[in-house]
């Protein structure tokens, strides 16, 4: 490969001094991310400084003007508007209650279907076939199921002589609701993420700790749990920044109410800027859920640096 | 209680605990196909996983209550431009990163993995009024375009590069001794390589882009325009609330296909999301 290079440099610094076989190297490099970064540029980069100059301002597109107001967008929301800490609050509690529940049955499920046997496939076919299928159709059948009167799952439970509430209009029920549809949808993701970390974990581990006498659960608490830190952590990031993010579930099954009870940020982010065009305080918002984001990753990195010493 | 028959409690056990959790999992599908064939008034009756009465025609009034077809198609054709651009642009710049060697390479790494940390929600809103500028607004520009440009489409282009990265690099050289150029080297000899993680992002993506809710939502107003999640939400009568038996026979128009590729291809698909593995 050497010569090959050589000669061909040799070939171009004859003709085009300046172009060395690096340069043109480096030449045809910039042109293949190009595209890709241009694009990145115009449709990422560059909205992502607009939304912190928006932010900046008074702009609501119904008066159609615009006027740099510092942070007074930040000051109405952390301080004036009580929704705003509602929102949080309710964020708080979607993530709360979300994470810890997926990650549980996550593991669970990763746990009884690691190891081949007759029915793995089929289970983890059925506990993933919710991933692939759209948020949307998800959220308008379990609507549909969750219905106060004469819905599915109700009528079920009258069955056994339970008496179920109005699911999604009442407001601490909605958010239940939503948090444990959202669980169902979404846990077959990181049931496979563990499926893989623990199919990676050499079997002579655990038969080890088992003939040192080890029970079933001192394995997985000794042996196994502490080999799946680093993907428990990723895990973790990515279903809490999952969580923060949640908008067509709750715009479709409860369109945030009853009450704003599950008027989370990522919909109030939405309803400000397209339902009520408040431009500038609904970047302020974008903003802070994108430091909010920011920080969770963060902080998870460097529990994850701390945890890997 | 004999080895044997032990070994076989717990395999019913295994089987019987897993299918209870299986129900939550199960049981909104079957309702939903079963739903679209009952009528408006058969749907709040007794509870029947059977229909009483099968009504095909809800299969029809889809189609007459808004331009279903259409929707359909153009969710159609939407998923599978933006899956080829996504393929084309992430395979040609994942390989640059992976293989040559150019000033700000690590730069532009750092630059491009920051994007993954960003919400759509916190661009959606100037992009809005950049579309608008573009004249973009009610087409379906903005639906390709965000995709293959945004937080996605970096991903696609990491997928890529780690493949790329690992794959063995003698080919590769044998070919540039044969006077291929780069673009040669990519077409011909990375590309072919990289089946799985082609398919992987070609999967993820076109599945992304299926399911994508809030941008068709900012950026789409009429209803020939609409991709399905948009339109399955818009089966509503005059009071904005669901007719169900319209909605669930047009949701399940919408997600029964896409079930039965699943069924057919089910470890390549969970495969391929175990590859991205920071979708979520």
């Amino acid at each position: 490969m050497a010569a090959a290079d050589d000669i061909e440099a040799m070939a171009r610094r004859a003709r085009v001094p300046w172009l060395t076989l690096k340069r043109r190297e480096a030449i045809e490099a910039w042109l293949f991310v190009s595209p890709t970064l241009i694009g990145f540029l115009i449709f990422f980069l560059g909205p992502l400084i607009a939304v912190v100059i928006y932010s900046m301002s008074e702009w609501n597109l119904l008066s159609g003007e615009q006027i740099f107001v510092g942070v007074a967008n930040y000051r109405d929301a952390l301080t004036e508007n009580p929704d705003f800490w509602h929102v949080i609050r309710n964020s708080v509690i979607f993530a709360i209650g979300l994470v810890p529940m997926n990650m549980a049955l996550a593991l669970t499920l990763a746990i009884s279907l690691s190891r081949p046997r007759r029915g793995v496939v089929f289970f983890r076919t059925v506990f993933f076939a919710p991933v692939v299928t759209s948020a949307v159709a998800w959220a308008i059948v379990w609507k549909f199921l969750l219905q106060g009167e004469g819905g599915t799952v109700n009528q079920l439970l009258a069955l056994v002589g339970i008496d179920g509430p109005n699911w999604l209009r009442e407001p601490d029920w909605a958010m239940a609701a939503v948090i444990v549809t959202r669980v169902i949808k979404m846990v077959g993701l990181n049931m496979i993420l563990y499926i893989a970390a623990l199919q990676a974990i050499p079997r002579d581990y655990e038969e080890a700790a088992r003939l040192e006498g080890a029970t079933g659960w001192q394995v997985f608490r000794m042996v196994t749990w502490p080999l799946l830190a680093p993907t428990t952590l990723i895990i973790m990031v990515i279903t809490t920044i999952g969580s923060f993010k949640v908008f067509d579930h709750i715009y479709l099954m409860t369109g945030g109410g009853p009450e704003n009870g599950t008027l989370v940020l990522a919909f109030y982010v939405y309803e400000q800027a397209f339902e009520f065009f408040n431009v500038g305080y609904a970047s302020a918002l974008a903003m802070i859920m994108f430091v909010i984001v920011l920080v969770l990753t963060i902080v998870q990195l460097l529990l994850r640096q701390k945890g890997a010493t | 209680m004999t080895q044997g028959q032990l070994d076989r409690l717990k395999r019913v056990m295994w089987v019987l605990s897993l299918s209870i959790l299986a129900i939550p999992f199960v049981f909104p599908f079957l309702w939903m196909v079963s739903s679209g064939f009952k009528s408006a008034t058969e749907i709040f009756g007794q509870p029947s996983l059977i229909p009483r009465v099968w009504r095909w025609t809800n299969f029809v009034e889809v189609f007459e209550y808004q331009p279903f077809a259409r929707q359909y198609f153009n969710s159609l054709y939407i998923a599978g431009l933006v899956t080829v651009l996504t393929l084309i642009l992430s395979s040609l710049a994942g390989y640059a990163l992976a293989r040559m060697r150019f000033a700000g390479a690590g730069l532009l790494m750092l630059f491009l993995v920051s994007a993954l940390m960003v919400p759509e929600e916190v661009t959606i809103i100037p992009n809005f009024f950049l579309m608008r500028w573009l004249g973009l607004m009610d087409t379906h520009g903005p639906l390709v375009l965000l995709p293959v440009f945004g937080p996605h489409g970096v991903m696609a282009t990491f997928l890529m590069r780690q493949y790329f990265v690992a794959l063995p690099k003698e080919l590769e050289e044998a070919g540039r001794m044969d006077g291929l150029s780069r673009l040669g080297i990519w077409w011909k000899i990375a590309l072919p390589m990289s089946r799985p993680a082609l398919a992987a992002v070609a999967i993820i993506t076109f599945l992304f882009s299926w399911n994508l809710f809030l941008e068709p939502l900012v950026f789409l107003s009429s209803l020939k325009k609409f991709t399905l999640p948009l339109a399955l939400a818009n089966f509503t009568d005059a009071y904005g609330l669901p007719l169900w038996h319209l909605q669930l026979a047009a949701t399940s128009l919408a997600v029964v296909p896409i079930l039965i590729v699943y069924l057919i291809a089910q470890r390549q698909i969970i495969e391929s999301f175990a590859m991205s593995g920071v979708k979520g």
